[in-house]
């Protein structure tokens, strides 16, 4: 008999967004688990040693093994039953019970039986196979993330002559890690014209070591047999390679620091509707995905760059999955559209009862932004922000708008844009 | 002669992140320009003396299960022994179990600040 576990929520993936979410969740009385594949919470904090987490929720600067240990212990001390080691590999059921298939070692397969489910199984890197990189397929091509993990967990370096490809904060992160560890970075290949990662880790991780930021610039060939030997790199002029100016680098090891990608394979399988913008599910002003008593929160449902972002709205959907399982969602909800120069606002809805806390990316670069909210086209409210950037999220808090007409919610709504 | 020397330095005490550029005058005396607020000269002038950065590596343990802990220096760390003490660090082998912030290097030849785990492994 395969053994069967109930719930009345499940949470999926143990790192920073599941565990703020389940404690969230048990903290309203409710029993909670926690599916997680690895053998210990915490999720990717635990191979982030560098510090930098928890300004926001802490206070203090935190190294990521540190803060995901602080919430650990959060996690022990309180009701919520932690399945370790455990592989989801179908989700069923029907709106008033999901039934989840797991697997793992000590448990064999089971079935949790949940009233509610919350997904939070962070991001993936993008690879080489997403960039289209030409060349040969040699032996030295890694993500950053996953030197990250060869270096800091299992304590391998895995190589000496680095170069690395995108200039996102991991990227930079292990420019610093790779020189401190007695490597060499060559540069930094980056295609926007401006950097994708923090000026705080451009400063740290580049300039403290002399490292050179080739900024407009794509790798356009790759060159090596067995292991990786040097990569072609040619600057681009006015949105056009400039292939008379190709220089090349010559380098035993070449980092990937591309993008990260919201991991949705299981929440597809389910017919989870994803916005194409986010790569993540598209949900409500409580966080509820167009799935009946399913939520998202953190990496899953769009990338964020501080995990006490993550934390923070994840916590909030965790409040989102108590009120649901009281019968207590959102009586009145407009939809959220992204106007002039906004990537993605999320989430999706505006709750017009409640006070909501919002996330969006900006398209463009801007010293002094105004953000416009307008309402069926009228102007409600102007924020000023400095110094936006698409590589910061921007975080906004909206007062509830009561005197909005019962009749008009179906066919309003609300316009974010940037001027 | 003047022996006048600019540097050029971004700050990153918040998320502006000033273009400053520092003229060094007699001494230890500077006159710094581009910064938005005093912050920017308290940074540029530490930057210019004593440049200092939080280290945070990993040491071998004994576990051949878990053979890498992270640790941290408990206070940002003088740039020029950084080298000397990721070479101490390198040197160490950390006998497990331990808690997280446990001491395990009390500093390095004349820089006394402590290094801590920042995971506890069993």
């Amino acid at each position: 008999m395969m053994k069967e576990y109930n719930f009345d929520t499940v949470v999926v993936g143990g790192g920073a967004a599941g565990m703020a979410a389940a404690l969230e969740v048990d903290k309203a009385g409710f029993s909670t688990a926690i599916i997680e594949r690895e053998e210990r919470l915490g999720g990717i904090l635990g191979q982030c040693i560098h510090n930098g987490f928890g300004l926001h929720e802490f206070n203090e600067e935190l190294t990521g093994p540190e803060y995901a240990e602080k919430f650990t212990d959060m996690i022990m001390n309180s009701g919520v039953k932690v399945f370790l080691n455990s592989t989801l590999t179908e989700i069923s059921g029907t709106e008033v019970f999901k039934e989840l298939f797991c697997y793992s070692g000590k448990y064999g397969v089971f079935r949790i039986n949940a009233r509610t489910m919350v997904l939070a199984m962070g991001c993936r890197e993008r690879n080489r196979g997403n960039i289209r990189i030409p060349g040969t397929r040699p032996a030295g091509i890694y993500t950053a993330g996953l030197a990250q993990r060869l270096i800091n967990i299992e304590g391998y370096i895995p190589g000496k002559d680095v170069v690395i490809l995108g200039s996102g904060d991991i990227g930079l992160i292990m420019a610093r890690r790779m020189q401190w560890a007695g490597c060499k970075v060559h540069g930094v290949i980056e295609i926007q014209p401006y950097p994708s990662g923090i000026t705080r880790n451009i400063v740290g991780c580049l300039n403290d070591f002399g490292i050179p930021l080739h900024l407009s610039h794509v790798i356009t060939e790759i060159h090596g047999k067995g292991r990786i030997e040097k990569v072609s790199v040619t600057p681009l002029v006015e949105g056009k390679l400039d292939l008379s100016a190709t220089f090349e680098i010559p380098c035993d090891t070449l980092l990937l620091s591309v993008g990260l990608v919201p991991e949705n394979e299981l929440s597809r399988t389910i017919g989870i509707k994803i916005n194409p913008q986010t790569g993540g599910p598209v949900v409500d002003s409580a966080m509820m995905t167009r799935e009946e008593g399913i939520f998202a929160c953190g990496n899953v449902l769009h990338v964020h760059d501080l995990v006490d972002f993550v934390t923070e709205e994840s916590r909030r959907t965790g409040i989102y999955v108590s009120n649901y399982l009281q019968n207590k969602g959102p009586a009145r909800q407009i939809r959220i559209k992204a106007g002039a120069n906004v990537r993605y606002v999320n989430p999706g809805k505006l709750n017009l009862d409640t006070e909501n806390r919002l996330y969006l990316r900006t398209m463009v670069i801007k010293q002094k932004a105004e953000i416009e909210i307008r309402y069926n086209n009228e102007l409600i409210k102007t924020v000023k922000k400095n110094n936006i950037l698409p590589s910061e999220m921007i975080d906004l808090v909206l007062p509830p708008m009561e005197k909005v007409e019962a009749m008009d919610v179906e066919s309003s709504v609300i316009e974010i844009k940037i001027t | 002669m003047t022996d006048k020397m600019t540097k050029k330095m971004i700050c990153i005490t918040c998320p502006i992140g000033c273009h400053l550029e520092v003229e060094q005058k007699e001494g230890e005396s500077f006159s710094i320009s581009g910064n938005k607020c005093p912050k920017g000269i308290v940074y540029a002038t530490e930057e210019m003396l004593a440049p200092k950065r939080t280290v945070t590596a990993t040491c071998a343990t004994n576990s051949k299960e878990y053979p890498r802990i992270p640790v941290k220096s408990l206070e940002p760390f003088p740039k020029e022994h950084i080298k000397d003490l990721l070479e101490a660090l390198y040197n160490l082998e950390i006998k497990l179990p331990v808690k997280r912030g446990e001491i395990i290097l009390e500093g390095i030849p004349g820089v006394d600040i402590p290094i801590a785990v920042t995971m506890s492994l069993v």
